[in-house]
């Protein structure tokens, strides 16, 4: 591992100067992404800037009726609370579903998002791999592909995005709010993540040096009829190979509103919008769910070795999206 | 103008199982690694080294992290209770005599992490945490009662290679009953006080 430099940040702005002075410094939040690349080398920071001290901690609601969750909220913390139990369940799920309790209470919620792929050739420095080191290839897509993206991806990128709490947040329209040195700014997370085209290294819409400061769930009540459910090869304790977060609301048997999210396809979580037309306004059963599936999953490229994740998606979405109906009885 | 070259290296103090430690390391020792190499207190295991097994599981302000993605420079000013943390003197934690009495063993190795990750699997449970199991996760639903299902969803984070959770998971919900038992009593004794 590199020697670097440890301070606490006690400010934003003075968080984000530090980083504006030093292209190798790193934010440090719960370090369960960053520490790990970087005793494999992925990672080679010359200076740490701990941010756990700063005053984003906090999850609280705001006076349009949606949620400001703080950027070093715990993952912990956050699927606990009792305002996103309420009102926002899938996300709770989501955030459950994922890694084990002692990285739950470690990892933030920026981390979360800004965590990297898992995909096994990103991870090992001796292989090449686009992501790492632009232009030296992309050895999964002739080689060890199973869990990698059906959808958004290129010739030159096929990893996935692993996380489960941003496909609950990608389904209920969150913002993330940041400071940056020439001040702050926001942005959809469905903007969030880059297309992964032929520069899958540029991952997200953050300016450089800039600091996650905050996640804003926007009111809707159609969260609080929400599901999250995720595929994995194991029990517990193990990355998606296809995720879904859902919400529906059903009045005299027809789709009102709904909002769907797949996990584990693509370079970023997947925002389902050509399902979710096919939805809304249509009679709530079976052929309707299917016919939404198909219509999201037409796009989708398989691999070689992963095209059942085109047949586990479809049967995911419907899953669940007939899980929340039958739930839904007014 | 550059920015001065950092120093990699500082002076910390460790508060470990209520005792202060100064100690000068490199930032790139783990907290598992000071506890080990550098304070001799070798009970918290060394498995994966990259968080993914639980062996190195200590109690940090009360939480279960993993101590092998802890840096033991980040970790100055927190609680830190370790395995030789959690005995009160001679008096075994409810956790260990649970472990003791249901045979939650084999070799041992994976034991100190699966014991301190109980302890705070009690204490989430307690707290009304739900899990990735709970099937209601709202919160007019109450707490989900710990189940054997629940307990091994809660406890994934610690594997055992030899096998032994059967009664891993036999310990956990022994030590977890006696908890809920003690909060009761506690509770009358405050009513009638």
């Amino acid at each position: 591992m590199r020697e670097f430099g440890y301070q606490r940040a006690h400010d934003v702005a003075g968080a984000v100067a530090l980083l504006a002075a030093d292209p190798d410094a790193r934010f440090l939040g719960g370090g369960t992404n960053l520490v790990d690349l970087m005793k494999t080398g992925v990672e080679r920071p010359a200076r740490l800037v701990d941010i756990r001290e700063l005053p984003l901690g906090r999850v609280e609601p705001t006076a349009d009726g949606g949620l400001r969750i703080g950027a070093t909220v715990t993952n912990s913390d956050l699927a606990a609370h009792p305002e996103v139990r309420r009102r926002y369940p899938a996300l709770t799920q989501a955030v459950l579903a994922g890694a084990s309790g002692q990285l739950r209470n470690m990892a933030t919620v920026g981390g979360n998002l800004l965590q990297r792929t898992r995909c096994g050739y990103f991870s090992d420095v001796s292989k090449p791999c686009n992501k790492r080191t632009p232009g030296s290839g992309c050895p999964a897509v002739s080689g060890e592909h199973h869990n990698h993206a059906v959808l958004g991806a290129s010739g030159h990128c096929v990893a996935v995005h692993p996380s489960d709490m941003g496909v609950a947040l990608t389904a209920f329209d969150a913002v993330i709010s940041y400071e940056s040195p020439d001040g702050p700014g926001e942005v959809p997370l469905t903007d969030f993540y880059l297309p992964v085209g032929d520069t899958p290294h540029l991952e997200t819409a953050l300016p450089p040096g800039a600091l996650i400061t905050h996640v804003t769930l926007p009111p809707a009540p159609v969260a609080a009829r929400s599901r999250y459910r995720k595929v994995r090869e194991r029990a517990s304790y193990a990355f998606a190979i296809g995720s879904v977060a859902a919400a529906l609301d059903i009045e005299d048997g027809f789709v009102r509103e709904a909002r769907l999210a797949f996990g584990a396809v693509a370079s970023r979580p997947w925002r389902a919008r050509a399902a979710e037309s096919v939805l809304i306004g249509a009679s709530a059963d079976g052929g309707t769910f299917a016919a939404a599936a198909d219509a999201e999953l037409e796009a989708a490229r398989p691999l070689p070795e992963n095209g059942y994740k085109v047949t586990l998606m479809r049967n995911l979405a419907v899953a669940v999206l007939t899980e929340l109906a039958e739930r839904d009885v007014r | 103008m550059d920015p001065a070259p950092p120093s990699t290296s500082s002076a910390i103090t460790l508060n470990i199982n209520g005792e202060k430690h100064r100690l000068s390391i490199d930032h790139r020792t783990t907290l598992l690694d000071v506890l080990r190499e550098h304070l001799d207190l070798t009970g918290t295991k060394k498995g994966c080294d990259q968080g993914q097994c639980g062996a190195c599981t200590v109690l940090v302000d009360g939480r279960r992290v993993v101590s092998c993605l802890n840096l033991a420079v980040a970790a100055e000013g927190r609680d830190i209770t370790t395995i030789e943390g959690v005995a009160d003197s001679d008096q075994l934690h409810p956790v260990q005599q649970a472990f003791l009495d249901l045979d939650g063993y084999q070799c041992g190795y994976c034991t100190p992490g699966q014991i301190c990750s109980a302890i705070a699997v009690i204490e989430e449970h307690a707290a009304g945490w739900p899990s990735a199991v709970t099937d209601d996760v709202g919160i007019e639903a109450g707490p989900a009662p710990l189940t054997s299902d629940e307990i091994r969803e809660r406890m994934s984070g610690n594997l055992c290679r030899c096998g032994a959770y059967v009664s891993i998971v036999q310990a956990v919900s022994r030590a977890a009953a006696a908890y809920e038992e003690g909060r009761a009593a506690e509770a009358v004794k405050e009513a009638s006080v």
